[in-house]
């Protein structure tokens, strides 16, 4: 079913999404995502940016329908995604892939890589033949660096950034809409985190990709982001244009965070204001009103008691209530 | 800056550590030598297995039984290898301290915070019990935790990770050392919470004129707070150089890579 | 170290290893070139003792059977017994394990009170019912057998699955569209084998030890065919007179028993996922 032109690729909308948790003996809901909203055009990669509590691993799953969801709605290619059951849920995984987190992790111990790649194959493409799902495999093994003699061998024998490039050529082989990727190079060192940015940057390019980039690396997200969002326990705090979120920053929280990011030039470093005080709140009692105001140098009683809609500023949406005057 | 006085407090020579293996042994480190002064701060940048960890560890004695080490370290002139552990226990705590990484593992999860804060002048400084409360006390509030009578009575886990990270620090400093290890101590906080832990530092070290000794991978960190770097790779120490002279003048091919493989990010402010 | 060559380097576990294929092989082999069998009774030879020189090595049984050939028929049927009944409780414990791990909820719970409603059903009065009814029927062993020993394996599988389950890979195959009966198949089962090799190990000597109590009892294997169990039983009444009636049987017994426990054991050090460095 093609979805009509203009109709962005993903549509997210009042997305809420809950999880049970014991606190102090007593069994809380802990409200992990509220009111999320957004966009994602074919061809564009959205970043969504958050610390610890953010949930934007909670917005992954939620997505891919690993996590229920209490609230909200999501459209897919033009189709409610959340209304998916049995074989069309399943063929709706054709579409939507996943980069994880953990490369190693994501790949089960016991199978050969070559089979975990064909996989995919065997599940969507049932009417092709071993040779051609072969020559798939081993196309986009070259594709990600890797080699055909990578085949044979299984995950605990790869290096995290080779197991990561694993994990993006199964994304890649049943050539998906959109791939949603899960802090794909949090796990991995300094060097490596450079190589694994090139190659998404390379493929973006070459293969016209949509990516829903998670990460807490604001300067990844730079390299790679069309437009990012910023989450605050559970919440959106802004959504911008890359050039606008990074130079001219509206919300209070995203201005904190990019003024928090360790700079590799000791003169620009030092020469830093301090940062925001406090700590993350629990996600098990998040402030009334506006969430970031325990945090905020601009809170007014106003944040206390209401809680900001995403306004427009410029070229930016901003769920602050003196986004603008600050 | 204060007055920084070039009196070397700890001294390493062509430390070799070596950890027996199944198959083969693993060079930890290989002729390391370096030297901190009173009152400096030295950033050891490294990724992965460039042996700074298992650095820091020998120069508490920490390191297990069974690793061969070779070489010297010398604090104020006096050999700390092959030291008895009742030795030890005189320079670890109190002249020597360690902030680790992971505070949910460092600390205990049985005591209360004020307990183990007030254990160090306890036990080293002979304070009595009222006396080390209150010396922990003033700690909890020096490293700015809110609501310090409260969280002082509270349990490690009911802290988050960022006020677990002061109280580590608070740990390393009560005893008033002239060192202080930090073993990436911001890697796995949240980088609004690090911003802040690295000011936590820098204000410490002000205060207290502690040399520091900042082991991390992420080069933006030094930047910030060392003044002099070295860069490790595989167990050995490739290039020292002032902080500044590093970043804009990098000699080994290694920390030229280094520096081009972080990314940097053209923002605001 | 290959997960192989650890077990090789495991030498108690290769010593069991190599006396339980001695026994195993001696047990086919030895009968078909011996002129004795296990069940015509040889009046002339009553209870012999064993002589090293002699015409029966181990000596005979009251109706002068070749004890040695008696035995090494009980090693046949014990071990026979032993392996068949544990492959088919393995197949069985697992594919009901791996279902309501993975499945949860509802199915989940019906398929583990079943399993807790079998552990409750008194063994021995349910075998000696089967025997009333059946009567004595190699295959009765099999189904009491059968019955039961399955459920231990059922439930530490079900418990391997609901860890295995939360693990990345799990989500990753689920993202790759894989659904309930494949992931099972591919993705579990292969996972679950470490644990599911080592407790099979572990359940041929319980089996075995259960076949021959139950021979002890007079349940199983019916005269003239012989298992270990019902060797002991026989030399047991005759204990006092002709001790080596009572001491071979359970000797080979013990020993068999001692080395699957013991290859068991091997296999988990090499194997145990969870002690993996």
């Amino acid at each position: 079913m093609k979805p009509a032109p203009q109709t962005p690729l993903l549509q997210v909308r009042e997305l809420r999404v809950s999880y049970a948790a014991r606190y102090r003996g007593r069994t809380v809901r802990l409200r992990a995502l509220d009111n999320v909203s957004f966009d994602l055009a074919g061809g564009h990669t959205l970043g969504v940016v958050g610390e610890s509590g953010s949930g934007k691993s909670t917005l992954a799953r939620a997505l891919l329908r690993l996590t229920a969801v209490e609230a909200g709605r999501i459209h897919f290619r033009g189709n409610d995604l959340l209304a998916l059951r049995g074989t069309a849920l399943q063929r709706m995984r054709a579409h939507l892939q996943m980069i994880f987190q953990d490369g190693i992790s994501a790949l089960d111990p016991r199978q050969r890589i070559g089979n975990i790649l064909a996989e995919p194959l065997q599940i969507f493409r049932p009417q092709w033949s071993d040779a051609q799902r072969l020559a798939s495999v081993l196309a986009m093994l070259e594709r990600v660096g890797l080699e055909a003699q990578h085949l044979q061998r299984f995950p605990h024998q790869f290096s995290g950034g080779q197991a990561q490039r694993i994990g993006i050529a199964r994304a890649l082989i049943v050539a998906p809409d959109l791939i949603v990727c899960d802090e794909p190079l949090s796990s991995l060192d300094v060097s490596i985190k450079a190589q694994i940015t090139d190659l998404l940057q390379r493929l973006q390019r070459e293969l016209r990709l949509s990516l829903l980039f998670i990460a807490h690396d604001l300067p990844a997200v730079q390299l790679l982001c069309d437009r990012v969002l910023v989450l605050y326990l559970g919440r959106v705090m802004e959504i911008a244009a890359r050039a606008a979120l990074f130079q001219t920053p509206q919300h209070p929280y995203t201005r904190a965070l990019l003024q928090a990011i360790p700079i590799p030039d000791p003169q620009r470093a030092r020469a830093r204001p301090v940062p925001i005080i406090g700590d993350i709140p629990s996600s098990l009692s998040p402030p009334s009103g506006c969430v970031f105001r325990t945090r905020c140098p601009h809170a007014i009683e106003r944040c206390t008691r209401e809680i900001p809609a995403l306004r427009r500023i410029g070229d930016s949406e901003v769920a602050c209530h003196r986004a603008g005057e600050i | 800056m204060s007055q920084i006085m070039s009196q070397t407090l700890l001294q390493i020579r062509d430390l070799s550590i070596v950890y027996p293996g199944a198959r083969a042994n693993v060079a930890a480190l290989c002729d390391l030598s370096l030297e901190v002064a009173a009152g400096e701060c030295l950033g050891l940048v490294g990724e992965s297995g460039s042996g700074k960890t298992a650095l820091l560890l020998a120069i508490l004695g920490l390191l297990p039984r069974s690793a061969q080490v070779r070489g010297s370290i010398c604090y104020r002139g006096r050999e700390l290898l092959g030291l008895e552990a009742r030795q030890f226990n005189d320079i670890r705590g109190t002249r020597i301290a360690m902030v680790f990484q992971d505070s949910m593992s460092a600390l205990n999860p049985y005591m209360r915070v004020i307990d183990q804060l007030s254990e160090v002048p306890r036990v080293h400084g002979g304070l009595s019990r009222r006396a080390a409360e209150q010396r922990a006390l003033d700690m909890i509030e020096a490293v700015h935790i809110g609501e310090p009578r409260r969280r002082a009575r509270q349990y490690p886990h009911e802290l988050s990770g960022g006020m677990r990270q002061r109280v580590m620090i608070a740990m390393a400093l009560i005893g008033e050392p002239d060192v202080v290890l930090a073993d990436e101590p911001t890697t796995a906080l949240d980088v609004t919470v690090q911003a802040q832990i690295l000011s936590l530092l820098q204000e410490m070290r002000g205060r207290t004129g502690a040399a520091l000794v900042l082991v991390t991978h992420d080069l933006g960190v030094v930047a910030q707070l060392a003044d002099r770097v070295g860069v490790m790779r595989a167990g050995q120490l490739l290039e020292q150089a002032r902080c500044a002279q590093l970043f804009s003048h990098p000699q080994h091919p290694y920390t030229q890579a280094l520096l081009r493989a972080v990314p940097r990010m053209d923002a605001y402010p | 170290m290959g997960r192989w060559q650890r077990v090789r380097s495991h030498r108690g576990a290769v010593l069991a290893g190599g006396v339980l294929l001695l026994l195993a092989l001696s047990s086919v082999i030895v009968p078909a070139l011996s002129p004795y069998d296990y069940y015509t009774p040889q009046l002339q030879f009553i209870s012999l003792p064993p002589t090293l020189h002699g015409a029966h090595l181990l000596g005979t049984d009251p109706l002068g059977r070749d004890l040695l050939i008696r035995v090494l028929w009980g090693i046949r049927i014990s071990l026979l017994i032993g392996l068949a009944a544990s492959c088919i409780s393995v197949v069985v414990g697992v594919l009901w394990g791996a279902i309501a791990g993975y499945a949860g909820g509802a199915i989940d719970a019906l398929m583990m009170r079943a399993v807790d409603v079998l552990y409750s059903v008194p063994f021995v009065p349910f075998v000696i019912v089967l025997t009333v009814l059946f009567g004595h029927q190699l295959w009765l062993m099999f189904v009491a057998i059968g019955a039961v020993s399955w459920l231990d394996i059922a439930r530490i599988v079900r418990g391997e699955t609901l860890s295995l389950k939360r693990r990345e890979f799990i989500e990753a195959a689920r993202v790759s569209g894989v659904r309930a009966a494949r992931m099972i198949r591919t993705h579990i089962v292969p996972n679950l084998l470490g644990v599911v090799i080592i407790y099979a190990t572990l359940t041929v000597p319980s089996v075995i030890l259960f076949e021959a109590f139950m021979s002890f009892l007079g349940l199983g294997v019916r005269a003239p065919l012989a298992s270990l169990g019902s060797l002991i039983a026989d030399g047991a009444s005759d204990m006092q007179a002709h001790p080596h009636l009572l001491l071979v049987p359970a000797v080979v017994l013990a020993t068999i028993v001692y080395c699957f426990n013991f290859i068991g054991d091997g296999l988990r050090d090499a194997l145990d996922p969870h002690e993996r460095p």
